[in-house]
């Protein structure tokens, strides 16, 4: 009898841990949310938790935080700028990955191991330590400030995780199917192509999704290829920049963090399942 | 015959990749090593000199301090919430909501949550309505309102580090819990039929399974966390001293024009980062066989 007290007690305290690990995680978010539609004098002068004093009262909404950070701060030439390095900064990596790690896998040639643990050993290289080099040579070949200099240092930045992930896949893929598809006198590239892509589909589903977010969450390298060429940087640089120039303009800030947040987000949130089966499948990345 | 065949689909299948990674990720890491040795223009020798700089100015003690602060929070912070939530939240029917919640800022980008937080650390004077949530909690608690990006050097730096807990904790959470459903029920109940608390279950048979995996997790964090650059960038920019070796080298790149020890600083950051990943790799390779 007692012992069942104590754990009724217990679980009252994990529901409360529990309950407020989320609060903490989604409180700050939210936040986010409710100022980005809040009028400017109102998020200088209230916190945003006021808003729940009258929480019918829709007039204290506007959407003008979002209509001036889209005209007058550029947000909205970010956004285009952000889908064009991010679709091809994922699907040429991804592409040109999938072609290697098959080679590597099921293709039989002399120094294939040397080759595979150089590729991993690239896992080890932190970005910072190719910059200055790579921009020397894009400045000489009129590359920095373009997207396509920024597509190609994204593919190969992300070759060496893309590669190592779907290796692993690729090995586990058992050898006679393709030994039998190669006895009917497939090609290799039609093994590649008809075989082992699509028993690979969730495997690749999920490299999509990293490189996705990753590509379209970084700012790092977009500032070092880019510079300050307004007109091709990402919602993360603008973003950034903002936080410089606009300091306490709050209503501003929130609209724009939001606008970079609501593209990850919505893929995040309908793909999650392929999301933590990558995580789960290889937790290295470079 | 067939292996000359073989050579040219190797060369057809790889080849594209090889190139970019002889291109991008290669020869610059050897280059910059070689200009890590050279004045900022790259073009007399200078032997140490910008390592020497690397190590004793004190910019970079300071970065190099923050970054162990780092290392030591923040893989404490990730791993040990990760699993903490993992274990608790395997006993409840909301598990699922619960993960997404914790897992969700893994999808935003560390300058979406820079935004986020700095807004929650926002200060307002005593006496004025504060608009930082963290501030409004500590003035109705009956506190004093504090500037928490700018006191230093425990208080800004810990807030930054928070940052980054709040953002890896989800992803440690999601391994740590597949690892934690990976462990047998009859393990877990024979251990409480001999009278073990849920506590001493946790310490004497959860802790010791899944060993490896936490293994594996920190030394990814460590790895991440070395590299720490966006969170810094955006919140403080290093001011206050909060800077850390990956802004230190963005400075030295682009507001100093200083090649040379830009380059030395990107070395020391890969040697710190080399002998945590191999021993990644290897435990990952055990761990297999």
């Amino acid at each position: 009898m007692k012992a069942r007290k104590k754990i009724k007690v217990a679980r009252i305290f994990l529901h409360i841990f529990i309950i407020f690990m989320m609060l903490i995680w989604i409180l700050p978010t939210l936040g986010l949310l409710i100022t980005s539609f809040r009028p400017a004098q109102d998020v200088a002068k209230t916190g945003w938790w006021t808003v729940f004093n009258s929480p019918l009262k829709f007039t204290q909404f506007t959407l003008n935080n979002y209509r001036e950070v889209i005209t007058k701060a550029g947000l909205g030439t970010a956004f285009k700028n952000s889908f064009m390095i991010t679709i091809f900064g994922t699907l040429l990596p991804v592409i040109i990955g999938a072609f290697a790690a098959f080679g590597l896998a099921k293709i039989e040639f002399k120094g294939r191991g040397v080759i595979y643990s150089l590729i991993v050993g690239l896992l080890v290289v932190p970005l910072q330590l190719t910059f200055i080099p790579i921009l020397r040579l894009y400045n000489k070949l009129k590359l920095s400030g373009t997207f396509v200099g920024l597509w190609f240092a994204h593919t190969a930045y992300g070759l060496p995780f893309a590669i190592f992930m779907l290796h692993n896949f690729f090995v586990s893929l058992p050898n006679d199917i393709f030994e039998s598809a190669r006895i009917d006198g497939a090609s290799l590239w039609t093994s590649f192509y008809k075989l082992a892509l699509p028993l690979s589909v969730p495997a690749i589903a999920s490299l999509v999704i990293f490189q996705f977010l990753w590509v379209w969450n970084d700012l790092l390298v977009a500032l070092i290829y880019l510079g300050g060429t307004k007109d091709v940087a990402p919602l993360t640089v603008v973003l950034a920049n903002m936080v410089g120039s606009y300091g306490q303009n709050w209503h501003l800030l929130t609209a724009a963090a939001f606008i970079s947040m609501v593209v990850p987000l919505i893929v995040f949130l309908s793909l999650q399942k392929y999301f933590v089966k990558g995580i789960l499948a290889g937790s290295v990345k470079g | 015959m067939k292996s000359k065949k073989n050579t040219l689909w190797a060369v057809l299948f790889l080849g594209p990749a090889l190139f970019l990674l002889c291109v991008y990720l290669l020869y610059p890491s050897i280059h910059t090593i070689i200009i890590s040795f050279m004045d900022q223009r790259s073009q007399n020798w200078v032997g140490f000199q910008n390592y020497i700089y690397a190590f004793t100015s004190k910019t970079m003690l300071t970065a190099f301090r923050n970054n162990l602060l780092w290392v030591i929070f923040f893989t404490l912070g990730t791993v040990g919430l990760g699993l903490i939530i993992a274990v608790l939240v395997d006993r409840v029917k909301y598990e699922k909501f619960t993960k997404t919640i914790i897992f969700m800022p893994m999808a935003i980008s560390f300058v979406g949550a820079g935004v986020i937080w700095k807004f929650v650390y926002d200060y307002k004077p005593l006496g004025v309505n504060q608009i930082g949530l963290l501030n409004q909690i500590v003035v109705s608690l009956g506190g004093e309102p504090k500037a928490w990006l700018i006191q230093g050097p425990w208080l800004n730096n810990f807030a930054l580090i928070f940052v980054g807990i709040w953002i890896w904790t989800g992803f440690c959470m999601v391994i740590l819990s597949a690892a934690y459903k990976g462990i047998p029920e009859e393990l877990l109940d024979a251990g409480r039929v001999d009278g073990a608390n849920e506590w001493q279950v946790f310490v004497h048979i959860i802790l010791p399974y899944m060993k490896s995996t936490i293994g594996v997790v920190a030394t990814t964090m460590v790895v991440n966390v070395l590299k720490i650059f966006d969170i810094v960038y955006v919140m403080t920019n290093g001011n206050y001293g909060t800077e850390v070796i990956a802004n230190r080298m963005y400075k030295e790149m682009f507001q100093y024009r200083n090649y040379g020890r830009a380059s030395a600083i990107a070395v020391v950051l890969f040697l710190l980062i080399v002998p945590v990943i191999i021993m990644n790799l290897r435990r990952m390779k055990g761990e297999k066989s």
